[in-house]
């Protein structure tokens, strides 16, 4: 196990060295010279190219890159272009924003779904079942800037029970939680519900009750575990998408985060920040993923990490 | 059979309700197990085996049903009996081993745990005694290293490993009653021979009684006192043992016997029967085998024949044995020549 993680660590490295090198492309590759943005529309010419100078900019672009490689190894990213201020202070006190809202989310979403999916299955057919399917359509057909939107009419403005921007108080989390979190306990409520009904018709069940175990026992011992390990994939999955959703929901309710920043950033050409950023998102989702592998490994025993 | 009776089935009727349609796959079963003895119920794929063996136990999946009949067993009708009831019953008095080692038990528990858990739920054995009675059991069904295989998962085990935890955790709470069904089907042949000594060995040890399900005239031979053939979902033949082999009565047996394979018969005289099983849903009217019967007459197409007692150990459900008969009078249905 020790080793399987320390080896999964390793390679990791490879993983982020592709994402160095495709976020330095695309922010070098994309029009604008961040010169001019930083110097402001009406600059001199000897400004803009003080500026560049100062950046590096015109450094051969292998150059450049090494010393960005650098700055991830030493894990200083240097200062934002934007506010001069070092780029890791900018980016924690919104790392943690967007944590929060992506971790309660994803609570929110398996919490949901895994109760919506086991009644769906276990009652399929039913009036439950149909009606849960149908919502579980519903959230998933509907885009979740749209949701966020419709939450904040009815709940802010029509009823004034939740505040429609901003994070940090009890209130304030419920609407982009539900906003953000809503795909994916469609998502996780369907799996849930196809991989039970097809588990409940496996042999071991048979055997579960021929043993005598009450229907209880049956369902959420003998069949649960054995469901929810493709379930795990989806949620693994699924966190992917929630980053991305992250940004749009973070927008909608002008919450400061990890998103909001990027947007502003990469319209600002601030290379730091955009790099630094985009690199601590892709190494949760690694993370997360590494995550989402060893709880495969303790709920099912079949599959040989080793 | 003077003996004391512990199952006794009376026109046992599961039907499948699928899209208005009844599917009979069991149409009117009777037979009685008296108590230490085994019955074989044979008959090819499709002919009712398993769902008979499901129905004794409620473990019918849907759409499937019990729509008439009586399953006494001891004092009670298991089909009236609650769900608490039946819930006792399994894995207690009656326990079921099934055809697919491979996959009947739990990817994701040990086979300590699932032994477990049938002593904690019958017996309220913690985990300590259910450990120590857990090794103890698989000791009895033959399996080395017992203390390390019941903490292995069961996707360590090779499938006669797998069908023998399977046999320990039926025994787990001495039943009275044990419905193997096709328990060596998906064994080398010589796992199945170890896997039937096994049973047999246990039987007599715990005086249990055992319905033996097998499409295998050979694994009849060996284990089995008395045995039903089953056609289309109904009994067509019913008789002990040695009677089966010796005097075979109903066409269908004397196929069945026809086509096992002995060693002083060339594997290419074997004869298998020939055609298909019908489907439940498209039973011929009369007799079930007569579209597959060499013997077959218009009476037989019309009319059913009933269960009846053809000699003092054999009931035969065949318009031969009838005073109706409207075939040659003089015809012989002769089983296989045997020599053992
Ligand atoms: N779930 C189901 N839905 C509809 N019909 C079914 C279902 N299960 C079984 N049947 C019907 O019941 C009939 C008898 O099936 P059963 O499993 O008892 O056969 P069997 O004698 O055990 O055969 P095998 O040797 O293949 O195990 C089948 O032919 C099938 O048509
Ligand atoms: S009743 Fe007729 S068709 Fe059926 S087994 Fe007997 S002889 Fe054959
Ligand atoms: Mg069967």
């Amino acid at each position: 196990m020790f080793q399987f993680i320390v080896r999964r660590l390793l390679q990791l490295i490879p993983v982020l060295l592709g994402v160095t090198i495709l976020v330095f492309s695309l922010m070098h590759l994309s029009p604008g010279n961040p010169a001019h943005i930083i110097a402001g529309e009406s600059a001199p010419k000897d400004t803009v190219e003080q500026i560049e100078e100062r950046l590096g900019l015109n450094d051969p672009i292998l150059v450049q890159y090494g010393n960005f490689l650098k700055d991830v190894v030493t894990l200083d990213f240097g200062n934002s272009w934007r506010t001069s201020l070092p780029v890791s202070e900018e980016l924690w006190p919104k790392f943690w924003v967007t944590f929060e809202l992506s971790v309660y989310s994803t609570i929110f979403s398996i919490f949901l779904g895994l109760i919506a999916g086991i009644i769906s299955a276990v009652r399929q057919y039913s009036v439950a079942d149909v009606s849960i399917m149908l919502v579980a359509l519903f959230g998933l057909s509907m885009p979740n800037f749209w949701l966020g939107l419709m939450l904040m009419q009815w709940f802010s403005i029509n009823l004034g029970w939740l505040p429609a921007t901003g994070w940090g108080s009890a209130e304030q989390i419920v609407l982009p939680v539900i906003t953000l979190g809503t795909m994916g306990a469609a998502v996780i409520a369907r799996m849930t519900r196809s991989s039970m009904l097809d588990v409940v018709t496996q042999d071991y069940i048979r055997t579960a009750r021929a043993k005598g175990l009450s229907e209880r026992l049956v369902i959420y011992k003998h069949a649960l575990k054995n469901a929810l390990i493709p379930v795990v994939t989806v949620v693994g999955l699924q966190f992917g998408s929630l980053l991305a959703g992250a940004v749009l929901t973070e927008s909608v309710f002008a919450i400061n985060g990890m998103g909001k920043l990027i947007v502003d950033r990469i319209l600002a050409r601030d290379f730091p920040t955009v790099q630094a950023a985009v690199l601590v998102i892709a190494v949760i989702f690694v993370l997360v993923n590494l995550l989402v592998d060893i709880s495969y490994k303790f709920l099912n025993k079949r599959i040989d990490l080793d | 059979m003077s003996e004391e009776i512990i199952l006794d089935i009376k026109d046992l009727r599961t039907s499948f309700f699928t899209e208005d349609v009844e599917v009979k796959a069991v149409d009117g079963v009777s037979f009685k197990l008296p108590k230490g003895k085994t019955i074989g119920i044979v008959g090819e794929s499709g002919s009712g085996k398993s769902i008979t063996a499901l129905s004794i136990l409620r473990l019918l999946e849907h759409p499937g049903k019990i729509v008439g009949g009586e399953i006494n067993f001891k004092d009670k009708d298991l089909t009236k009996a609650s769900d608490r009831e039946i819930r006792d019953i399994r894995g207690n008095e009656i326990s079921m081993i099934f055809q697919e080692p491979m996959t009947s038990l739990n990817p994701v528990y040990t086979v300590g745990q699932q032994i477990r858990e049938t002593l904690k739920v019958h017996q309220g054995l913690g985990k300590e005694q259910g450990t120590k009675k857990g090794v103890e059991l698989l000791e009895l069904v033959g399996i080395p290293s017992p203390k390390k295989r019941i903490t292995q998962y069961p996707h360590e085990l090779s499938g006669g490993m797998r069908q023998r935890v399977m046999i320990a955790m039926a025994l787990a709470c001495n039943p009275e009653l044990l419905i193997a069904d096709e328990p060596t089907t998906a064994l080398d042949v010589t796992i199945q021979a170890q896997i039937l000594e096994i049973i047999n060995d246990l039987q007599d040890r715990f005086d249990m009684s055992v319905i033996m399900i097998t499409h295998d005239m050979g694994v009849v031979a060996e284990t089995c006192d008395y045995v039903a053939v089953m056609y289309g979902g109904k009994v067509v033949e019913y008789a002990d043992v040695k009677t089966i082999f010796k005097e075979p009565k109903h066409p269908y047996t004397v196929g069945l016997l026809n086509s096992i394979p002995r060693h002083d018969v060339d594997v290419d005289e074997l004869e298998p029967i020939r055609g298909n099983v019908p489907s439940p849903n498209d039973m011929p009217k009369g007799c079930r085998f007569a579209p597959r019967c060499p013997f077959a007459t218009d009476l037989c197409y019309e009319e059913l024949p009933s269960l009846d007692k053809v000699s003092d150990d054999n009931q035969v459900r065949c318009w031969i044995y009838s005073e109706r008969w409207d075939g040659d009078p003089e015809v012989k249905v002769n089983g296989p020549e045997r020599t053992s």
